[in-house]
């Protein structure tokens, strides 16, 4: 096989065709329906949205439409050919790719290796040319203008470019489909308006794109047809323009939902100052000073690379500041403790909950209660009866879907598992809850749900912070400090605008400029 | 036409951000990481020719080559399994119940006091030899690809299971009256050197080759740096696998042959307890026991680093009873100094 990026389309014809097809789609998994009877049509050219709640069978559709799973009943179809048998990867390869939220670049290799893997170009007696694999990557990555060492290991490129590297990767197969399944979820805002202008760039050069998300607000950005998934089902399938956002929403979720709207009424006066951050300096240099009272809920907005996450980090004790002091209720946290922290009484909800949230294989009463070990034994042992009950209640308050406290969470689905998160956070009673973007990759009826607690817990005093640069979450504070490169430039009340605080975060004054 | 479309396309794409940080650095670190242990080799070099005048003589390399040679394929053998992201624990038995078995079904029992069965021609030993390695990494292969099972604690139980057919087999008691087609590789001289020397170079050379420059051998890396991903670029993950097993096991029990040809014998207890030092070569070497990193030349660095510490202090007159504690001693302080230099923990 040549190495070299082939830019045919042969095996694709008939302009009129729709890319892919896929009709009457079954797919059981044991007793539960992962799909029934439910299709998409994705025509050349056009940007195509997949939205529906954790569950709905996305990914499911999406495993059958990239060739890795065999639906029960239906058909897919490509260009108007039915598609090719499952053990012909290279068939699959040449008609769809998906770009997945988990990497397929394998870290230890060069990004070059990584290109052409399994198809390394060869010399004489079967042995690698490695110069030449070295050109041919140059050469495929400034084709599609992706700026990225090939030589260096793909474990050092940002998620950014390790998506821009993996559809480089697809285009040289010869796919001109690509499906990317939630790749905004771990991008920053310009991060993400950067993926966007690359889809852009290649839509205009005939490559069509099927795009997972849960931001509606991306859908209306960069899509043309949106079609959505409920229960295993097909919803609907329309034009972006002709759907509204209420309407978009209720066709996923079968009702009508809206995001918590904080009752901003004003603190009491004698509101105490429960957290105070004095000249808190992160190892990366970023800085913050801020007091927050008792029921006070504060946004930290920012992009990434604003410090946010690192000063929120710094200040939980997750990461040793370089300076400053945190007091917490009169009490000064010692620096880069963590369990110095959950002592003075600090709940926390990690930026990444695969890394830091929570261990998989264990059940959800397990993770709930790792914080609060006294609280569910006696004398050092733990009572397994009063830790399902406390469970228990975690799952009702925050309406989990599972079976019961005994569940792996490695079985639940992403929005359930950040509840587990939020639900460990709030185990130990918090007097202070700081929330790392506590939506990210969540569907929008477990964001209502996570932001929910937010308003409940406020109520009884507790001191919330929300680091994130998610509208929806900085929508219930009560005031917004948005960081740029490591500083706070600005501070803004309840009522922004969006488009105030959007621009403040990317370091621009609307209004003195 | 890419050169067209390039610039054309670049003035509206916003470039993305430079890498984060330090990758040119740790770009240059890694093209270095095979040449790590290179320093410390001259060093002990340089300290080992002050010990002893003897240390740099012609004499004293061949014996340092020689005595590392068996091991040294072993290393090897375990290095292709760890950059798989497997590991094989059984080889040390394999190293010496390969050469045991062909002994046992060649040597004449008239002559050894009733050891051995004498039913094949002395001509079949090195054959059996090497299928008795390919039937162990077959083995393997069946219980830790085909069924799944995890293989730390398959290769665990082999090693205790082969090590026990041998005690069974000799009864305890060590083969002698070897055929000579079985002392030929471990005994021979070719141009002046021992051919076990000439074997393992050949062999770490072919290793070299294989893992760096062919398509096989790179499958090995991506497996080792995620399966998955492996898998979806088209590489027969399962088969490489099993391969890799299988090849590990043979040369695990080409370096029994090699070592029982030098000695002229197989003891029941023939490569018990090597498995620590290979393991310690290969990591000292900068193989990463989570797979997916090291190379064949970094593991060779790696174990003759070992054999050359442990030529100085035989030199320089260090007690036998204090050989162990040495050996265990050189191979954390190996390890401290690749962490060094390596600027990363070893895994």
């Amino acid at each position: 096989m040549s190495p070299l990026p082939q830019r045919s389309t042969d095996g694709l014809v008939g302009a009129d065709q729709p890319v892919v097809e896929a009709v009457h789609i079954t797919k059981r998994f044991g007793s539960t329906v992962a799909l029934a009877d439910a299709g998409i049509v994705v025509r050349r050219g056009e940007t195509h949205a997949l939205v529906g709640r954790n569950g709905a069978g996305k990914s499911t559709l999406v495993s059958i439409l990239t060739g890795l799973q065999a639906a029960d009943n239906g058909a897919v179809a490509f260009a108007g050919r039915p598609a090719p048998p499952l053990g012909d990867r290279d068939g699959w390869r040449k008609r769809v790719a998906c770009v997945y939220q988990k990497s397929t670049i394998i870290g230890t290799l060069t990004v070059a290796e990584n290109l052409f893997l399994n198809r390394h170009a060869r010399g004489r007696g079967g042995l690698i040319r490695w110069s030449r694999l070295r050109r041919a990557a140059e050469q495929l990555l400034a084709e599609w203008s992706v700026e990225v060492d090939v030589r260096q290991p793909a474990s050092t490129l940002s998620v950014e470019q390790r998506q821009f590297v993996e559809i480089a990767r697809a285009l040289s197969f010869g796919a001109r489909f690509i499906i990317l399944d939630e790749p905004t979820a771990q991008l920053d805002a310009a991060g993400i308006n950067r993926l966007f202008a690359r889809i852009r760039e290649l839509r205009a050069q005939g490559v069509t794109f099927l795009f997972i998300s849960h931001h509606l607000q991306e859908i209306y950005e960069i899509c043309d047809q949106v079609t959505v998934f409920r229960d295993a089902r097909h919803i609907v399938t329309a034009p972006v323009a002709q759907l509204s956002r209420s309407a978009l929403v209720a066709a996923m979720t079968g009702e009508d939902v809206t995001m918590p709207e904080a009752d901003h009424r004003p603190l009491p006066a004698d509101a105490p100052v429960l957290l105070s951050v004095r000249d808190l300096v992160t190892a990366s240099g970023a800085e913050l000073s801020v007091e927050v009272r008792a029921g006070e809920v504060v946004g930290i907005a920012g992009g990434g690379g604003s410090g946010k996450v690192e000063v929120a980090e710094a200040m939980v004790g997750l990461a040793r500041p370089a300076g400053g002091t945190v007091v917490v209720d009169g009490r000064a946290l010692r620096p880069g403790s963590v369990p110095d922290a959950l002592d003075a009484g600090v709940g926390l909800v990690p930026q990444d909950r695969h890394r830091e949230g929570l261990v998989p294989l264990l059940s959800i009463a397990e993770n709930v209660t790792m914080t609060v070990p006294d609280r569910i034994g006696r004398r050092g042992l733990i009572s397994p009866a009063r830790r399902d009950a406390l469970a228990r209640d975690t799952i009702a308050d925050l309406a989990i879907k599972a079976a019961g406290p005994r569940v792996p969470v490695a079985d639940l689905s992403g929005g359930n598992q950040q509840k587990v998160v939020m639900g460990r956070a709030l185990a130990s009673d918090p007097k202070l809850l700081v929330l790392i973007t506590p939506t990210a990759g969540v569907d929008v009826r477990s964001k209502q749900t996570l932001l929910g607690v937010v308003e409940e817990v406020r109520g009884r005093g507790t001191s919330v912070l929300v680091v994130s640069d998610e509208l929806d979450d900085l929508r219930i504070c009560d005031r917004v400090l948005v960081m740029f490169q490591g500083r706070v430039v600005r501070e803004m009340a309840h009522g922004w605008s969006d488009n105030d605080l959007v621009a403040a975060m990317e370091g621009v004054d609307l209004h003195h400029v | 036409m890419s050169e067209t479309l390039s610039t054309t396309a670049r003035p509206a794409a916003t470039p993305p951000p430079s890498p984060p940080g330090s990758s040119s650095r740790s770009l240059a670190i890694a093209r270095l990481r095979d040449l790590a242990l290179v320093p410390a080799i001259i060093a002990v070099a340089i300290v080992g020719s002050i010990v002893s005048p003897v240390f740099l003589s012609t004499d004293n390399i061949i014996n340092v080559l020689q005595s590392m040679s068996e091991i040294a394929i072993v290393v090897l053998a375990q290095t292709i399994v760890l950059i798989t992201g497997k590991m094989d624990l059984s080889l040390e038995s394999t190293f010496g119940l390969a050469p045991g078995i062909a002994a046992w079904l060649v040597v004449d029992p008239a002559l050894t006091r009733g050891l051995g069965l004498d039913v094949l021609p002395d001509a079949w030993a090195v054959p059996v030899v090497l299928l008795v390695g390919a039937l162990v990494g077959a083995f393997n292969g069946l219980l830790i690809v085909r069924f799944g099972l995890n293989g730390f604690i398959v290769t665990l139980g082999m090693l205790i299971v082969l090590r026990g057919l041998l005690t069974g087999i000799s009864g305890g008691q060590t083969f002698f009256m070897l055929p000579e087609s079985m002392t030929y590789l471990g005994s021979a001289t070719w141009v002046g050197v021992p051919a076990s020397i000439w074997l393992s170079l050949l062999l770490f050379a072919a290793g070299i080759v294989v893992l760096g420059y062919t398509r096989a051998g790179r499958a090995l890396y991506a497996i080792g740096g995620n399966a998955d991903a492996a898998r979806a670029a088209g590489i027969r993950t399962d088969r490489v696998l099993w391969l890799a097993l299988i090849v590990a096991s043979v040369l695990a029990a080409l370096a029994g042959l090699l070592i029982s040809g030098r000695l002229a014998a197989v003891p029941s207890a023939q490569g018990s307890g090597a498995i620590f030092q290979v393991f310690a070569a290969a990591v000292i070497g900068g193989v990463s026991l989570n797979g997916g990193k090291g190379s064949v030349f970094g593991a060779f660095t790696g174990v003759l680093l070992l054999f050359m510490i442990i030529n100085v202090l035989t030199l320089a007159g260090v007690p036998a009873q204090w050989t162990n504690f040495l050996n265990g001693t050189v191979i954390l302080v190996a390890l401290v100094v690749s962490r060094i230099t390596g600027g990363k923990a070893q895994t």
